[in-house]
């Protein structure tokens, strides 16, 4: 594989979605308020709602039976708000984290292939003398760098915004713990990946951006499952349950994506348009 | 021709489900040829332009593209080749300049020539004042001149131009057959025109293929083409300036006569005839309607003509 051609199409499909307000607004705009917006407001006001007359908090005892013993050992440590703010901003929003690499990817993915279509601009780009697979790295990566990027930067927006909010009613750096890490490095990536094979397989039947992102983003489902069962107390979001989550989202990403590459057929490509 | 061809195709063929784009293809371009390549919408021209560069697969037959087999060596093909494509196919989101330069690194272009190339280019096409605006603001003309750079940005040997002068102004088109001209005269290149104006055809092009329906029904010289298939006949004919609106008229009104265009200020009519034979009937219709015919005289059948006669005996077999 020739890289200089790959980062060629990377170069021009970012300069294109950077110029592209429909395409960068959102890429902007959800991040700010899952990482800043969101703990901001949770890591300030949570003392202040549980002492709220008549607050329905979450049931913490059905929570707290899930957890394992080293989490228990942790939380015993904590009064009553510092355990609220740790349930909401360590745990309750751990998996919603996951729709940022999501969001970012299948955005770009959808502008990337078939908002391509859309502008009658990939003909063009057949007939360079790029092999198919050069094409479909380039694009991939054009769509899953800038998801890993937006991920990193919003976690660590995310970190310092909880420390910082919450500062007042912990007095001590609580974030990140060991199951954010493994999610940041290990699933967000195969969160990417999974929205980008959705994308890439959706991109090949629609005939807009538009179309494939709306399609696309069903894969979100998953994720607002996570967040119930979490919410509920069904399921605790701990290290070893993440991890297997990323295997398990790495293998959905891989079956995708193998569907996809064999979509991308630049002979079947051509013949469509 | 003594040169080994630059495209060689044979039985070269492409369905579609039921389908047939193009219908056993023979087809040789030799280099430093100007093909024009003809035919309605639809008729196969651009799956043709398709197959040849590899993005395709064909049904049945083979091709030689410089010497390379475009199913199995397509993108070393493309390396070689500069595609026009019908729409001009540029990113409006990126200024000429980006739309250039990530294109010469496409098609791996040393990095320390990519500048200057494109900066040649821009200049070429009269680009260079508005080189850093994105393409969304420019005219429809600055873009098809942008697209005709792209294509000619890595020298290709061969160039496949799609409907280049579609939708054109006049000055640019003249600036786009100026080009193909040098492409072919001074630097020796292949040129395979897609187009369906015969006019351009018949200015450019060395030899013609006409395509009908996927199937090729005529390749030669626009002279030959005339000679050897049309049946008809091309006229000039002068009368009295007072009588010229009514010498129009009754062409008009006469079965096979077409193409009727009166000369501005002068009492001269063109006109052709599906037949020779119409000849007598013509003229005796005009002397017995009192209309004086000082000239009558044959010119060169046109492109157009042959294109025509050819288009409605194939419509004629469907």
């Amino acid at each position: 594989m020739n890289w200089q051609v790959i980062k060629a199409i990377v170069r021009r499909d970012l300069l294109a979605v950077s110029r592209s307000k429909g395409t960068l607004l959102p890429l902007i705009l959800v991040p700010l308020i899952f990482m800043f917006l969101l703990p901001a407001g949770l890591g300030y006001f949570t003392p202040a709602l549980s002492d709220m007359p008549g607050a329905n908090m979450p049931d913490m005892a059905q929570f707290l039976d899930l957890l394992p013993r080293e989490a228990m050992a942790e939380f015993e440590t904590y009064s009553t708000d510092q355990l609220m703010i740790v349930f909401m901003l360590v745990y309750m929003l751990a998996p919603m984290f996951l729709i940022i690499p999501l969001m970012v990817a299948t955005v770009i993915a959808s502008d990337s292939f078939a908002g391509e279509k859309e502008r009658k601009t990939l003909e063009a780009l057949i007939y360079t003398p790029t092999t198919d697979m050069e094409l479909f790295t380039g694009k991939l990566l054009s769509a899953w760098v800038p998801a890993l990027v937006v991920s990193l930067v919003g976690f660590v927006l995310y970190g310092l915004t909880t420390n910082i909010a919450a500062w007042p009613t912990m007095g001590q750096i609580f974030f990140p713990n060991i199951t954010w890490i493994v999610l940041v490095f290990w699933v967000a990536p195969a969160t990417a990946a999974v929205g980008l094979g959705a994308t890439v397989i959706v991109s090949s039947k629609a005939n807009s951006a538009q179309d494939a992102n709306q399609i696309a983003a069903l894969v979100v489902l998953p994720i607002v499952a996570l967040v119930i069962a979490q919410a509920t107390g069904v399921m605790y979001f701990g290290t070893l349950i993440t991890l297997i989550l990323g295997v398990v989202f790495w293998v959905i990403a891989g079956v995708l994506l193998w569907i996809g590459v064999r979509t991308f057929r630049r002979s079947e490509i051509i013949a469509r348009y | 021709m003594d040169k080994s061809p630059v495209i060689a195709t044979q039985g070269l063929t492409r369905q579609f489900g039921d389908i047939t784009a193009v219908d056993h293809l023979d087809l040789e371009v030799y280099p430093g040829e100007v093909l024009g390549f003809l035919g309605h919408n639809g008729s196969g021209k651009t799956t043709t332009v398709r197959l040849l560069n590899g993005v395709l697969t064909p049904t049945a037959g083979t091709a030689a593209v410089l010497g390379l087999d475009p199913t199995t060596a397509g993108a070393e093909l493309r390396r070689r080749t500069g595609v026009l494509t019908e729409t001009p196919s540029v990113d409006e989101r990126l200024t000429a300049y980006e739309n250039l330069s990530i294109y010469a690194e496409l098609y791996s272009m040393p990095k320390d020539q990519i500048d200057h190339r494109v900066g040649e280019l821009l200049t070429q096409f009269q680009l260079a004042d508005r080189a850093d605006d994105r393409v969304s603001g420019y005219s429809k003309g600055m873009k098809q001149r942008l697209a005709l750079a792209r294509a000619i940005l890595h020298s290709p040997e061969l160039l496949f131009l799609d409907e280049p002068t579609s939708g054109l102004d006049p000055v640019t088109t003249r600036m786009v057959h100026t080009l193909i001209r040098d492409l072919s005269g001074k630097n020796g290149r292949t040129v395979f025109l897609c187009t369906h104006n015969l006019d351009e055809a018949q200015r450019l092009c060395d030899r013609v293929a006409v395509l009908e329906f996927g199937r090729m029904v005529a390749l030669g010289t626009p002279n030959e083409l005339a000679r050897n298939l049309w049946q008809g006949l091309r006229l000039e004919l002068e009368t009295s300036l007072e009588h010229v609106n009514a010498t129009v008229k009754i062409l008009r009104e006469l079965t096979g006569a077409r193409d009727i265009a009166q000369a501005e200020a002068q009492p001269v009519v063109t006109l052709s005839l599906s037949k020779r034979d119409l000849v007598p009937q013509l003229v005796n219709k005009l002397v017995e309607t009192g209309i004086p015919l000082y000239r009558l005289t044959p010119q060169e059948p046109t492109l157009e003509d042959v294109y025509f006669a050819l288009h409605e005996k194939e419509e004629a077999k469907v």
